[in-house]
């Protein structure tokens, strides 16, 4: 057994409607302290109305040596940016 | 001296002797989360020691008297917390149990005192209650954890508890002030707050596989000034800076 506690990720909603962000990790031995350490750590500034915690090791990430074959591809592919309309000027919030 | 002023200072110092005790553990926590969560307890408190000491201020009838002066500048008699919350921090249970004891009594009696006819004492209690409910279920959460944990975890929690539990009496046992101010209907009653913390202690003692000690010996004098070796020490660091440099200021 490890004697270090498990790493979680914390994601942090600043505000009602708005999207959980990630903010860090911190440790803990099992998800309810770690939702408790989150609050200790990361909302002391009024940073959060809500958290999100997940354990580290639950967390399926992207390898940075596949960088190239992942996401360069769709570096010369600019037509996939909606940005060959002409939009009317009645139209807002695009 | 006036029973209200009194009666404030038993409030205050209890949160004031408690929030310095947590305040010495700052960077010396077991992580830096559990050490921040401490840190955060002790700050909760000293806010509330603030708006206890503004108001004896006020009603102490003495205009020499300032939240500072009530802090920092009484003798050792004249402070009148509880014992439980001036013993020392002598290891992660005893904070851990200490502090669980004393947020049980603690919510008990702000919710009890939300409905002084004090309007100031009440505002304080609805102000400070969201605080200590997170302090309790912090410390409550880490007592389970400590007594069914692993086996030298429980030992040193049912250690804590066996030490501290005789010092945690005095806080519940009503002194006169304390019987006056209920019957002025400023005050708590005693009385319910002790039925009600020792069916919750009960409770968490049992999830938490930690055996109460039978043996009902009660240290008593820290509502009347009367305290453990500890206090004098406490005092001696608190009050350090306003004896060697009288009215200094931030």
């Amino acid at each position: 057994m490890s004697k270090d506690w498990p790493l979680f990720e914390v994601f942090i909603r600043s505000k009602n409607g708005l999207e959980h962000r990630h903010m860090g990790s911190l440790h803990a031995s099992d998800p309810e302290m770690a939702m408790e350490n989150a609050r200790d750590v990361y909302t002391r500034r009024q940073e959060g109305v809500s958290i999100w915690v997940v354990a580290s090791t639950d967390i399926t990430a992207s390898n940075p040596k596949e960088y190239g074959e992942l996401f360069e591809p769709a570096a010369d592919k600019i037509y996939r940016h909606p940005t060959f309309y002409d939009l009317p000027d009645e139209l807002k919030h695009i | 001296m006036n029973n209200l002023y009194t009666y404030l200072l038993m409030l205050g110092d209890n949160s004031m002797i408690l929030g310095h005790r947590l305040s010495q553990l700052c960077g010396h926590g077991p992580n830096l989360e559990t050490d921040i969560a401490l840190t955060n307890i002790s700050l909760d408190l000293y806010g509330q020691v603030r708006s206890y000491f503004q108001y004896a201020a006020k009603v102490s009838g003495n205009p020499a008297n300032t939240e500072d002066s009530i802090a920092f500048l009484r003798y050792e008699r004249q402070y009148l917390n509880g014992l439980l919350v001036e013993q020392p921090n002598t290891d992660f249970a005893f904070v851990i149990l200490r502090q669980a004891l004393f947020d049980i009594y603690h919510l008990y009696l702000l919710e009890a005192l939300e409905s002084s006819k004090d309007t100031q004492i009440a505002a304080i209690a609805t102000k400070s209650i969201k605080e200590v409910k997170y302090h309790q279920r912090f410390s409550s959460s880490w007592v389970k954890r400590l007594g069914d944990g692993t086996e030298i975890s429980h030992q040193k929690a049912q250690y804590a508890l066996d030490t501290l539990h005789p010092y945690s009496f005095d806080l519940l046992n009503e002194n006169a002030i304390e019987a006056d101010m209920k019957e002025q209907g400023i005050g708590a009653d005693l009385h319910i707050i002790k039925e009600k913390y020792q069916d919750t202690l009960k409770d968490l003692m049992v999830t938490s596989t930690l055996t109460l000690p039978d043996n009902t010996f009660a240290h008593k004098g820290g509502k009347e000034g009367v305290h453990s070796e500890h206090m004098g020490f406490i005092l001696s660091d608190l009050q350090y800076m306003q004896r060697a440099y009288p009215n200094m200021q931030w």
